[in-house]
């Protein structure tokens, strides 16, 4: 029986446990901190936790005056509201004098679905990832965004995280399960393809898998949690072993882990891919699974785009 | 404040205005006007003011942060670090060319004594916020300042930061408008009125204090009164005069960001040394 839970929850769960060991952590909300999940921390540390009210610019300005002061800030709004409102308070104030910002990019991709466009975000991992020093990142469950937030902590430097909305399936609770900031999790063996996926596409892609083994495809699953530093060494094996590749993200098609994979790809060992994701396109308003199913943001769509891959093999 | 302590200190801002007139020269780019319209005010803060400033540790935890938000004016900041000791005033030469750490706009990792990289206008104030903040938290005793451009409060984020540092009372905290009322495209009263400018920030929840930004006793004075006021941050207007100090450059828009060449460069020179010499009694 599956599991399901909270990514956002289980972040701030560990922002607190994490505050107990790192006495500089301090958490930043803009307004949000209901959707944040950030409470764990700002109960045990009130005067840690600073709420700006409507500010999302000013919230990551002020968290790089005081990871310039020695603190690790962690900024929370939609991702929309941080990478997409912030960004240039992300870029000069945080990303160009490498100060140890983390950014939560929080109701990501369409999960803050009945809000519609203006609210969803589906260009902050192409945004992100175009910025130097960023580490970008996404977890597929609320396990893994334990662990990342974690790494966070102990990695020194900006770095931006994002997250949907909403439980989530849990399916990296298995024996051998590590988390590594820049090193994909094979999360599925597999011969004849391989699905590189981020966040909540690993689940989808699970089941994607297990649709095209009943046509007699042995699919490879890699939870590719990080964006940038992309896992080029294990993109550059799976592309050798299985011969082609598919991503899949609940994000844009250009610039995002596609276009990450792409780029290893067609310098290092061309072979096809195919981006399976929103195709550059705004979203709808609607409840998230019917605006994933309204995109093909779904299992059957995805197992038909893993089809015409492996029919491109040569 | 003793009038040879005001003649020391305008000595080192005259100096510190030939060296950046020099190496804007030398690149052919920089920001000359809003650099002497500052420089004044950063005399007094690295040479009365900030506390804990130590040359062989830039870093030190307990110093006094300063954050040039009009980031661009950095042919003032430069000479006055230069003077100061942080690095030597011969590197100056090189400013803002391929082959030197002195870059066009503030940079906090390369060049010693830059507290905040800056640059992207209206977001200084934020950064001191959190510096003031961190300090706040940590019952340390520094105090931060952060020097905005006129035209650079026209920005929102600028509010939000000044909002900000109202609700949490950062009396540790200290900000300064350089207006000399004038930007790019004209004067601030034609390209966005900015008055009632002190009544502006009295209602963000700040103590406010209006000087002449180019008398030394002043500006220390206002820094004085700003530490000795509890409960608000304070905001120092400090009425100035763009291009400060060159007759032809004075409250003339032309000169924001074009470099003087030629004879401007000369005659300008002339005009600052020969002020120098008379403060040197030469």
């Amino acid at each position: 029986m599956a599991n399901f839970a909270d990514a956002n929850r289980a972040y701030g769960k560990a922002l607190a446990e994490m505050g107990e060991v790192y006495e500089n952590i301090v958490v930043i909300d803009a307004d949000l901190q209901a959707c944040s999940k950030t409470q764990p921390f700002s109960d045990k540390f009130p005067e840690r936790h600073i709420n700006v009210g409507i500010q999302e610019c000013n919230m990551v300005g002020v968290a790089a005056g005081m990871a310039a002061a020695g603190k690790i800030p962690f900024v929370n709004s939609f991702g929309m509201f941080t990478a997409g409102r912030a960004y240039d308070q992300i870029r000069n104030a945080c990303a160009y004098p490498n100060l140890n910002v983390k950014i939560a990019g929080i109701y990501s991709g369409f999960s803050n679905g009945e809000d519609g466009p203006t609210h969803q975000c589906i260009e902050e991992l192409s945004v992100m990832r175009a910025v130097p020093n960023m580490v970008v990142m996404c977890p597929c469950d609320a396990n893994e965004a334990a662990a990342m937030t974690k790494a966070m902590v102990e990695h020194n430097g900006p770095c931006f995280m994002r997250m949907g909305r909403g439980e989530v399936e849990t399916v990296t609770d298995f024996d051998g399960y590590k988390f590594e900031i820049g090193k994909g999790v094979m999360m599925k063996d597999g011969k004849d393809v391989t699905i590189i996926a981020i966040g909540n596409m690993v689940a989808v892609a699970l089941k994607a898998a297990e649709l095209v083994k009943a046509k007699g495809i042995d699919a490879r699953v890699i939870d590719m949690h990080t964006v940038k530093p992309i896992d080029r060494e294990l993109i550059l094996k799976c592309a050798r072993e299985t011969g082609v590749l598919v991503t899949s993200e609940e994000h844009n098609v250009l610039g995002g882990l596609g276009g990450a994979v792409s780029e290893v790809i067609c310098s290092e060992y061309p072979i096809p891919v195919l981006r399976h994701g929103v195709n550059d396109c705004f979203g709808h308003s609607g409840k998230h699974q019917d605006v994933l199913d309204h995109y093909g943001l779904n299992e059957t769509t995805l197992a038909d785009v893993v089809l015409k891959a492996v029919a491109l093999k040569k | 404040m003793e009038q040879s302590r005001v003649k020391e200190l305008e000595t080192i801002a005259y100096k510190a205005r030939v060296l950046g007139l020099d190496a804007i020269n030398k690149a052919a780019s920089g920001h000359v006007g809003g650099a002497f319209s500052v420089v004044d005010i950063l005399t007094v803060l690295y040479f009365n003011t900030l506390r804990n400033i130590d040359v062989n540790n830039p870093k030190n935890p307990a110093r006094d942060r300063f954050v040039l938000s009009k980031g661009h004016c950095t042919a003032a900041l430069y000479p006055i670090l230069a003077l100061r000791g942080f690095f030597p005033v011969e590197d100056l030469a090189t400013f803002r060319q391929i082959d030197s750490y002195l870059s066009g706009h503030a940079e906090m990792n390369h060049v010693p004594g830059v507290d905040m990289s800056a640059g992207s206008l209206g977001q200084g104030l934020s950064n001191a916020v959190g510096m003031a903040l961190a300090g706040k938290i940590d019952r340390a005793k520094y105090r931060v300042y952060a020097i905005m451009g006129d035209g650079e409060i026209q920005e929102g984020q600028i509010w939000e930061a000044a909002m900000c540092a109202g609700k949490y009372k950062l009396d540790n905290l200290v900000g300064i408008v350089d207006y000399n009322r004038l930007q790019i495209d004209g004067t601030t009263a034609e390209v966005m009125p900015l008055e009632p400018l002190a009544d502006r920030w009295e209602s963000f929840g700040w103590h406010v204090i209006e000087i002449d930004g180019h008398n030394y006793e002043r500006i220390a004075e206002a820094f004085q009164a700003a530490e000795n006021y509890k409960g608000k941050p304070t905001m120092i207007i400090a009425n100035t005069v763009k291009g400060k100090g060159v007759s032809f450059m004075e409250n003339n828009v032309e000169w924001h960001g074009h470099p003087p060449m030629g004879d401007d460069y000369v005659n300008a020179r002339a005009e600052l040394v020969a002020h120098l010499n008379e403060l040197e009694g030469k």
